[in-house]
């Protein structure tokens, strides 16, 4: 019946949303791809080149370079940030005094923005490295890729403790003392009770984790710039570089096609993961 | 005793693991005080004495310089009205997707689960030209495309949770006299509020820090959010005043702590919230 009712007032509650999905979404997404096979430096002038923009990715090593640190980048953040926001979640749950206060503190970095993290640790690190004598950031793209993990751990290891604790807040005390009436150490209740009961946050937490390190833009422009040499440049700031400081007319089209092979990358993690998820769901 | 013994250990670990999360925060407020020759790679650790300490000279130079004032207020506009026009939007989408629930509405919440996903650089170029023409490229207007771009979260959340309440409320108010606009004001949105509040606490992180949308869309001569006043001036300068740069980098970490420190409980619920639904 409300279905019924509301059904002809589309024009006031849909169309809103709609109108700004297609203007914000929709239409630069589809543009987007049909931009991927074409040349072009401005809108005006596009001519149809079909897949050479996307042969010619293979070619950029630029390209190839980004993709792999990304990957490795998304997959090493992911299980680090992971392990440390489960470590901090089961410390809070415990009961200690001050607990909430810790979690204020860890939360915290959470709030700040991209490019100001990048500033706060970029003088941090580079501090630090000077006292070392070692190459500062700009310099080493090992030391900038060791600064970007250590960024986006600060970042996100409160986000992700969050919801850890919630997972083990929801965990039944009376299965965990049955367990402990049963003999169980507390090692076999962490990995026989806990972790089982709260594979719903973990799945929630890697795919959370998963995406923002493949998606990776303000940090990593911040912080290291892509120096020395496009060395620490991962996928999302590749693809903004090709767009806009190359020059050359054939650059744009080939970022386009480069942003749809990054888009079909994240889509196939996330897709692999709700698989994940969904198999997870079944067994309960 | 022993159970009192056993949580002392772990309090003095955390306690010095909170010391150093607060550290890098520290530093730039220990640097923001002091004078400019005094703010070397490797003299940020040395704290300002009688000679290096600056006072609030820097902020000052960095509201004035830089204009910050004014890219607070665009930060503030865009974020402001971004949000309320994404949940005012979205919710009454996501209602009349849930109970219409025909082909045509089922097709834009999967569409709208999708946008999720895809990457932003995928529409960079695009979205940027789309804003140009439509003339969305002012503070005023960019919200629009926020309510666009946005749309996909807010939808979702907003669908998950209309799912779950009784339609007899609606109904009732239906056949009591209520239109629609007046359910929808009366009825949905009491019940959607907690909802509301976390969804938007989601979109604000996300607005408020938000760099490359507005870079790419706005005209960075005259429109300068937060981000981009912080990234523009150190970016783009030949010699970078750092004692300015610092006091920018403070002036916009301090509102957001203070908003934390008020709002802590909805924002951590918030994120829950976006978790379980996600």
């Amino acid at each position: 019946m409300v279905g019924k009712t509301i059904k002809k007032w589309w024009p006031l509650f849909v169309l809103p949303t709609f109108a700004a999905f297609i203007i914000g979404f929709l239409w630069p997404f589809l543009w987007g791809i049909y931009l991927s096979f074409c040349k072009f430096t401005t809108v005006q002038d596009v001519t149809f080149v079909g897949f050479s923009n996307y042969t010619k990715i293979l070619i950029d090593k630029t390209f190839s370079h980004s993709f792999w640190l990304t990957v490795a980048f998304a997959f090493i953040s992911s299980i680090l940030i992971n392990i440390c926001a489960f470590a901090i979640a089961l410390a809070l749950t415990k009961g200690f005094k001050g607990t909430n206060a810790f979690r204020t503190v860890f939360f915290m970095p959470n709030l700040i923005g991209g490019i100001v993290l990048g500033y706060i640790w970029q003088t941090l690190l580079n501090g630090l490295l000077s006292m070392w004598g070692q190459p500062l950031l700009a310099l080493s793209a090992k030391n900038g890729f060791i600064g970007m993990l250590l960024l986006l751990m600060w970042q996100q290891i409160g986000y992700m403790m969050i919801i850890y604790v919630a997972g083990l807040n929801n965990v039944s005390p009376d299965l965990i003392e049955a367990a402990k009436i049963d003999g169980a150490t507390s090692r076999q209740i962490l990995f026989r009770i806990k972790i089982p009961m709260i594979m719903p946050s973990v799945t929630i937490c890697t795919f959370l984790t998963l995406t923002n390190g493949f998606k990776m833009f303000d940090q990593n422009l911040s912080l290291t710039g892509g120096d020395p040499g496009k060395q620490s440049q991962l996928l999302a700031l590749n693809i903004y570089d090709t767009f806009y400081a190359r020059s050359g007319p054939q650059w744009k089209g080939i970022g386009q096609a480069k942003a749809v092979v990054f888009f079909i990358l994240v889509v196939a993690i996330a897709l692999i993961q709700l698989k994940a998820t969904s198999s997870k769901e079944v067994q309960q | 005793m022993a159970n009192r013994k056993k949580s002392i250990i772990p309090t003095i670990i955390l306690t010095v693991i909170s010391v150093l999360w607060m550290y890098p925060i520290l530093l730039i407020l220990i640097n923001s005080l002091k004078v400019e020759s005094a703010i070397t790679t490797s003299g940020v650790f040395s704290l300002p004495t009688s000679e290096t300490f600056n006072g609030i000279a820097n902020f000052i130079a960095s509201v004035t310089q830089m204009d910050f004032l004014k890219s607070f207020w665009y930060s503030l506009v865009i974020s402001v009205m971004s949000v309320i026009l994404i949940l005012f939007c979205c919710s009454m989408s996501a209602w009349y997707i849930v109970r219409v629930n025909g082909k045509l509405s089922k097709a834009f919440y999967y569409l709208c689960v999708f946008s999720m996903v895809v990457p932003f650089q995928m529409v960079m170029f695009t979205l940027a030209k789309t804003a140009d023409t439509l003339k969305l490229n002012n503070p005023y207007n960019i919200c629009i495309i926020y309510l666009g771009f946005g749309a996909g979260l807010a939808v979702f959340m907003f669908t998950g949770f209309v799912k779950g309440i009784p339609m007899e409320i609606e109904e009732a108010a239906l056949i009591d006299g209520c239109s629609p606009w007046q359910v929808y004001t009366r009825v949905l949105i009491p019940i959607l509020k907690p909802t509301i509040i976390s969804t938007a606490i989601l979109e604000l992180m996300w607005v408020w820090n938000d760099y490359l949308l507005p870079t790419l869309v706005l005209d960075i001569k005259e429109y300068r959010t937060i981000p981009m006043a912080v990234q523009y001036f150190r970016g783009s300068f030949g010699h970078v005043q750092m004692g300015p740069m610092m006091a920018s980098i403070m002036i916009d970490i301090i509102p957001i702590i203070i908003v934390y420190l008020v709002c802590q409980k909805y924002i951590i619920e918030g994120v829950v919230a976006g978790a379980v639904k996600g």
